[in-house]
C-alpha cells in the first residue's frame, strides 16, 4: 500500500531534509520512494513542504491530494494541511510552536513539544530530526534502525553533528514511549 | 550497482559526465539550477570544464563552438533560457554539429512562472529556432529515465549529428527518486572525422572540415534541406519510442499522455480500473519522432470510442495525436497550466466524462 508524508513548517526548519533522510531510509528497506519538494513562490515566502511517498510498488502520481500523514512544525502548515489528511493518518503537531489543535477527531494526533525537546538535546537546529524521529516511532514506515543510521549517512560530511542528532533521534522515540505511558 | 536517492536535476549533471560528456556551458534558471550547482563542483573533479556564460545566447554559441571542435557538450536550462538559445539551436542543426540540449519547462509564456508545465512541447517538436530542422526529443517521466535518456542522447546526437533535446518540467528536475546508473558509456564518436575541426594533422581525412550555416547558393542550400530531411526521415524509422500501458484491456478511451503528466494519468488508470472501467494509455518517449502509428493502432482498437490528449498545456501535443489518429476515433484535449499539475481525481474525472 502506498503511504505518504507531509512534511511543513518554515523555510529554515530543515523540512525538506528530514523528509529526505525518511525518503533515504525507506529506500534502503527496499520500498520505491518519491521525494517532491516545494519550490515554488510559497517558499520564497518563507513556508517550506515537501511529500514523501512511499510504496512497495511503482509509484505513479506525484501529485497527491491527500497524504496519509503530516508532520507539521508550524500552525500555518497545520492549518493548511491538517484538513486533507487522510482519516486514521497521524498528525504529528509541534506544541511548542502551534497553540492549536488539528480539530479532527479521525486522525492520530501526535502532540510533542518537538522544540523544546531540541533545546534540551543541546541545539534548536535538530528540531526536524526530533519531529521524525518521533513519527517515524509511532508510524513504524520504517526501522528505527536503518533511519539512525540514515541519519548517520546524511551527516556523514558533517560527522561532529552525528552524536547530538543520534541524540535528537532518542529524545523523539522516547516522547512518544512516554505519551502511550 | 547500488541505487542512489537524487534529486532529477543532479543526476541528469551526473549522468552526463558518465556519457562521456566533460563540457558543460549554461546560465541558471529555475527549476534547473541545480545542474549547475551540481556541476560547478563535479566537473572539475573529473577534469571537465563548467562554465557559467554571460547569457543564454551566450551559452547557446558556446555549444556550438565546443560541438563544433568534436567534443561532447550539453547546457541545460528552462523555459525562457531555451529560447534564447533557440537561434544558436537552428544554427547547430544547419551546421549538422551533435549537442545535447535539456529543457526543464517552467511555466509561460514570457517569464512566466517557476512550477512544472509541458507548455514548450511546440517549441521542443516544431522549431523554436527558425528554418527547417528537426530536434530529436526525448521525453522522461522519472529521474531514472531522465538518466538513461542523458545517456543516450549523445551517441544519438553524434549519430545523427544533430542536436538532441530531453524535455523534463519542473518535477522531474526537483523531486528525487532512486537511480542507478547504467555503467559509463565507453563508446566515442565513430564519424568524428567527417564534422570535427580537429585540424588536418589528426584526421584521416585531406578534406578539410568546415562548420558553417550560411549557404547562398539556393541548389546548396536545397541539397543541405534535403539531406537534413533525410535524417529527419531516418529518425522516424529508427528512433520511435513509447510505453504503452493497460493497453492489452478493452479499453473505452485512450490517453496519449507524456513526463510527468503520464504519472498522473497512470495513477487514474490504475484507480479507475479498479471500478470496472478500462483505460488505455501510450506514454511517447520520443515526442520527435512521434509514435504515430501505435497511437493510430491502439485508437483503431475496436472498444476504444475516444482518444484524449493529457498534457501540462492548452493542447499542443494534441494536434500530433490528431495527426496520428487521422479522424479514425474523436480526439480530445485536457489539461492545465502555469505549474497547475491535474491530480489523478480530476484525470479520473475527466476520463469517467469522455467515456460515456
Amino acid at each position: 500500500m502506498q503511504k505518504e508524508v507531509m512534511f511543513a513548517g518554515f523555510g529554515g526548519q530543515g523540512i525538506l531534509f528530514s523528509a529526505k533522510i525518511l525518503a533515504h531510509a525507506a529506500m534502503e528497506e527496499g520500498y520505491e520512494v518519491m521525494w517532491i519538494p516545494s519550490y515554488g513562490p510559497e517558499m520564497r515566502g518563507g513556508t517550506a513542504y515537501c511529500m514523501v511517498i512511499i510504496s512497495e510498488k511503482h509509484i505513479g502520481s506525484p501529485i497527491v491530494k491527500n497524504p496519509m500523514h503530516l508532520v507539521a512544525m508550524n500552525r500555518p502548515s497545520l492549518e493548511k494541511f491538517a484538513p486533507v489528511v487522510k482519516p486514521e493518518g497521524i498528525v504529528l503537531i509541534n506544541s511548542t510552536l502551534i497553540p492549536v489543535r488539528s480539530g479532527r477527531s479521525d486522525v492520530d494526533e501526535l502532540v510533542i513539544p518537538v522544540n523544546d525537546i531540541a533545546i534540551k538535546v543541546g541545539s534548536l537546529k535538530s528540531a526536524n530530526i526530533v519531529a521524525l524521529s518521533s513519527f517515524v516511532a509511532r508510524s513504524k514506515l520504517v526501522k528505527m534502525e536503518t533511519l539512525r543510521h540514515c541519519v548517520e549517512e546524511e551527516f556523514s560530511k558533517k560527522t561532529k553533528l552525528i552524536p547530538l542528532n543520534m541524540k535528537a533521534m532518542e529524545e523523539g522515540e522516547k516522547a512518544v514511549v512516554n505519551l502511550k505511558e | 550497482m547500488r541505487k542512489v536517492l537524487m534529486k532529477g536535476n543532479e543526476a541528469i549533471g551526473e549522468a552526463a559526465i558518465r556519457a562521456g560528456c566533460l563540457n558543460y556551458f549554461a546560465y541558471p534558471i529555475t527549476p534547473q539550477s541545480e545542474v549547475a550547482e551540481y556541476l560547478s563542483h563535479r566537473m572539475p573533479e573529473v577534469g571537465g570544464v563548467f562554465l557559467q556564460g554571460e547569457s543564454e545566447v551566450a551559452v547557446g554559441y558556446m555549444i556550438f563552438g565546443a560541438s563544433g571542435c568534436g567534443e561532447r557538450v550539453f547546457t541545460t536550462s528552462s523555459s525562457p533560457g531555451i529560447s534564447l538559445m533557440s537561434e544558436a539551436i537552428s544554427y547547430i542543426a544547419s551546421a549538422q554539429c551533435p549537442a545535447v540540449f535539456v529543457n526543464i519547462i517552467r511555466g509561460g509564456p514570457g517569464l512566466g512562472g517557476i512550477l512544472p508545465s509541458q507548455g514548450d512541447y511546440f517549441q521542443a517538436t516544431k522549431g523554436g529556432g527558425h528554418g527547417d530542422y528537426r530536434l530529436l526529443v526525448m521525453a522522461p517521466a522519472s529521474v531514472q529515465e531522465a538518466v538513461e535518456m542523458v545517456m543516450e542522447a549523445f551517441p544519438l546526437a553524434e549519430k545523427y549529428r544533430n542536436p538532441v533535446m530531453i524535455l523534463g518540467d519542473g518535477l522531474i528536475g526537483q523531486m528525487m527518486e532512486p537511480v542507478e546508473f547504467p555503467e559509463h558509456l565507453s563508446s566515442k564518436p565513430t564519424n568524428k572525422d567527417d564534422w570535427a575541426t580537429t585540424g588536418m594533422d589528426t584526421r584521416k581525412s585531406d578534406k578539410p572540415n568546415v562548420v558553417k550555416t550560411l549557404f547562398l547558393d539556393a541548389k546548396v542550400l536545397n541539397n543541405l534541406n534535403l539531406t537534413l530531411k533525410a535524417k529527419y526521415d531516418r529518425m522516424k524509422k529508427e528512433e520511435v519510442r513509447y510505453e504503452p500501458y493497460n493497453i492489452d484491456s478493452d479499453y473505452k478511451v485512450l490517453i496519449v499522455s507524456y513526463g510527468t503528466m503520464s504519472r498522473v494519468c497512470k495513477t487514474a488508470v490504475d484507480n479507475l480500473k479498479e471500478e470496472g472501467f478500462e483505460v488505455g494509455m501510450i506514454r511517447p518517449q520520443t515526442l520527435f519522432p512521434f509514435p504515430e502509428t501505435a497511437i493510430n493502432e491502439a485508437a483503431g482498437k475496436k472498444s476504444c470510442k475516444t482518444v484524449v490528449s493529457i498534457e501540462m498545456s492548452m493542447g499542443q501535443m494534441v494536434e500530433d495525436v490528431e495527426r496520428s489518429v487521422l479522424g479514425k476515433r474523436p480526439v480530445e484535449w485536457y489539461g492545465k497550466c502555469g505549474g497547475e499539475v491535474p491530480t489523478p481525481e480530476e484525470v479520473m474525472e475527466v476520463l469517467r466524462e469522455f467515456g460515456k
